[in-house]
């Protein structure tokens, strides 16, 4: 040992660790080394919630249903907002369906280092791992709720003639992509922001349900075209609007499919997941003295 | 030579002190305001030098400053200091938990840190679940677990539960299978953090022995403990940080005999005792405000086999009591089981608010055999046996440690020498 550093030295080094780094090293490669790791998580999510119980992921059903009919009875009996000739409870569960995705993500990855900071503190891997592996365990469970909603949606197409499925049914992988980045990108930009300022915490529960109601979930957009055409671009304004548009179009036949919308909603989701990692990156380095 | 693996340079670490609030936000905005003009951050330039026991005026600390060494590949590193020196921050800064303020670290090789047993076992999750995912956060592949499972599960001595949800186990099976995971990483370079201090002393002999192999295996391992004993018999160099700076750097047995020496002056004092009784909130009615070891009539806490070991304590009355009953044990620095005890009535009462009681206790010599001793003392009411003060492991003290001497060649073996009388019969 010497603490001198005066002989030659030439190897190349595996790693080296500054105290910055530029904004555009996100050491994406090592994400890959550590995939088994966020597979594992994704399991454990998984696992977790439903040792202890009998029904299992079956509990995943009882929310959409549960939702679903309140609504129906809130907002399509009592209230009688349109729901474009739909039958109400597949109309309001093909909303709850996507929705649910997006802010259950949003919503579990705004805490990634708060809620991981025992972890975070003893060892180190690429912090993303977590809110990736968030974003995987609820696809698992987006999944699920999509079985039952194909069942419920089945049961319409066959005693009804009120839903018209149509080819934009290829788009759904997308949307569902789309969705689960945007809600990923919101989450990841949240919880590099309370690391140190916990104030936008208290904004985020009721902030995603105030979003729900500026989102095509409880209404169909036609009905702020018919009813309030000035106001409609601020729900347009809203990157989800258009992803549930076309996503209701595609299963039932109703709706707006606006593609320079659809292109609006891809751009924005773009442009924040790459703000959210890049601040994601720098917060991860040190937000251990912080939390 | 071998190559150097590790290599720090500048390391400095500065710490915000006090909560962070609405206060935070103005520096915040300063240091912006600072960098947004191309000028250095105005908060970098003050701070003060890492000292717990004196408030500084700033509310910057430099938790680490300066910090430079190299590692050799298959350097054993022990890193000693007392609590607060900044071991754990240059840890967490070599194992990317933070990151550094000024400076650069550079490695050759997989490196992985065991600050902890058992990061991110999962209630839930059975013993196999968590060896997966224990290993996976520390930064093996799936495969590579698969691979040593068997070996894992051996180790850890479980296998009767491995599908058994952790929640369900004991601590310290949490804490062998825990370390069990860790043991069978192979990274180049391993940071390992007083994680020995936990589990049944059988467990810890078997850790110990595995620190070792790993050693052996010419892997490089740096380690902290605050036990000496393993320390000098692991490592063969080690860094002694002192308020964030390092202090000595170079061979372990000296690292170890300035660091036995910060005791002498500055913990042992009067000062840092009565510091310690404040902060455990002790409202006891005799405290002690300093202990100090001789040997030959000299300071110090190192003694050789045959002197006599000579240890003065000092107590303070704060309330009117019935006396002083004294009770000290000898307990061994890795179980901390107790070896042995004293209990004897020091001064009979009434004592007086006030009143100040100074007593020596002797150990004849030749009666602790080689190694170390840690002291575990107390002082409380003879008639009650209410304990006003008791001074553990907790504090910061030394460990008695005894050396041979040239006279005895037997005494490195065992704990005690026996009083015996021997009789010849025929």
């Amino acid at each position: 040992m010497n603490n001198k550093g005066f002989e030659e030295d030439n190897e190349p080094w595996d790693l080296v660790l500054d105290p910055k780094t530029k904004w555009y090293s996100l050491r994406l490669n090592e994400l890959f080394r550590f995939k088994d790791l966020l597979l594992l998580f994704v399991r454990r999510d998984f696992v977790s919630i439903y040792k202890q119980t009998i029904l299992g992921p079956l509990w995943f059903f009882v929310q959409p249903i549960i939702t679903s009919i309140i609504f129906a009875i809130t907002f399509g009996m009592l209230g009688g907002i349109s729901t474009d000739g739909l039958p109400q409870i597949l109309f309001y569960l093909t909303g709850i369906t996507l929705w649910n995705y997006f802010s259950d993500t949003l919503v579990k990855t705004s805490d990634t280092f708060t809620a991981n900071a025992s972890i975070f503190g003893k060892v180190y891997f690429p912090r993303l791992i977590v809110p990736l592996s968030v974003v995987l365990s609820n696809l698992v469970k987006f999944g699920i709720q999509f079985l039952l909603f194909l069942a419920v949606w089945l049961y319409y197409i066959i005693t009804t003639d009120k839903v018209h499925p149509n080819s934009t049914i290829l788009l759904i992988p997308f949307l569902i992509l789309l969705m689960g980045f945007l809600g990923l990108a919101m989450g990841i930009i949240i919880s590099s922001i309370t690391t140190k300022y916990r104030d936008l915490k208290f904004l985020v529960s009721f902030g995603v349900q105030l979003l729900m109601y500026a989102s095509p979930i409880v209404f169909p957009l036609s009905l702020v075209t018919e009813k309030y055409p000035q106001y409609k671009i601020f729900i347009i304004a809203n990157p989800i609007t258009s992803i549930i548009e076309a996503f209701k179009y595609a299963f039932l036949g109703v709706g707006e499919l606006n593609f320079f919308y659809l292109g609006y909603s891809l751009l924005f989701t773009i442009v924040l997941f790459f703000i959210g990692l890049i601040i994601f990156n720098k917060v991860e380095k040190s937000f251990m003295d912080t939390v | 030579m071998s190559k150097i693996v590790l290599s720090a340079k500048n390391i400095s670490k500065q710490y915000r002190l006090g909560q962070l609030g609405t206060g935070t936000i103005s520096h915040d905005l300063n240091r912006w305001w600072h960098k947004a003009r191309g000028k250095e951050d105005p908060y970098l330039q003050v701070g003060d030098a890492n000292d717990r026991t004196s408030k500084g005026g700033s509310d910057y600390v430099w938790s680490l400053k300066d910090i430079n060494f190299d590692v050799r590949q298959g350097d054993v590193l022990g890193i000693i200091g007392k609590n607060g020196a900044g071991k754990s921050t240059l840890l967490k800064i070599l194992s990317q938990v933070t990151t550094q303020t000024t400076g650069q670290i550079k490695i050759r090789g997989r490196i992985a840190a065991l600050l902890e047993v058992g990061t991110g076992f999962h209630p839930e999750l059975t013993g196999r679940e968590n060896i997966f995912l224990n290993g996976a956060i520390l930064g093996m592949t799936k495969q590579e677990i698969k691979n040593k499972f068997d070996e894992i599960v051996n180790f850890s001595g479980v296998e009767k539960y491995i599908d058994t949800p952790v929640k369900r186990y004991s601590s310290g099976m949490m804490v062998r299978l825990g370390f069990a995971v860790a043991a069978h990483l192979e990274p180049e370079i391993l940071i390992i953090d007083e994680v020995l201090a936990v589990g049944d002393a059988e467990f810890q002999k078997k850790c110990m022995g595995k620190i070792k192999n790993v050693a052996g295996e010419g892997r490089t391992v740096l380690f902290v403990s605050h036990n000496m004993q393993a320390m000098s018999s692991l490592c063969k160099n080690g860094i002694l940080l002192k308020n964030g700076t390092i202090d000595e750097i170079g061979d372990i047995n000296s690292c170890i005999k300035k660091y036995n020496g910060l005791f002498n002056d500055s913990v042992i004092g009067t000062a840092s005792i009565k510091d310690r009784l404040e902060r455990a909130n002790s409202t006891g009615n005799i405290l002690f405000n300093n202990i100090q070891a001789f040997s030959n009539g000299q300071k110090s806490w190192d003694f050789k086999y045959d002197e006599e070991i000579h240890l003065k304590f000092d107590c303070e009355v704060r309330t009117n009591s019935h006396g002083a009953l004294f009770y000290m044990a000898l307990l061994d620095p890795i179980t901390t089981d107790v070896l042995t005890n004293i209990k004897v009535i020091v001064k009979e009462g009434p004592l007086q608010q006030g009143e100040k009681i100074s007593f020596s206790i002797i150990i004849p010599s030749k009666t602790l055999r080689i190694g170390q001793f840690l002291l575990y003392f107390a002082i409380g009411d003879p008639q009650t046996q209410k304990w006003y003060d008791i001074v553990d492991s907790n504090v910061n003290l030394p460990a008695l440690t005894i050396t041979a001497s040239d006279s005895d060649i037997h005494s490195n073996i065992g704990v005690f020498s026996i009083p015996y009388k021997i009789q010849i019969n025929s």
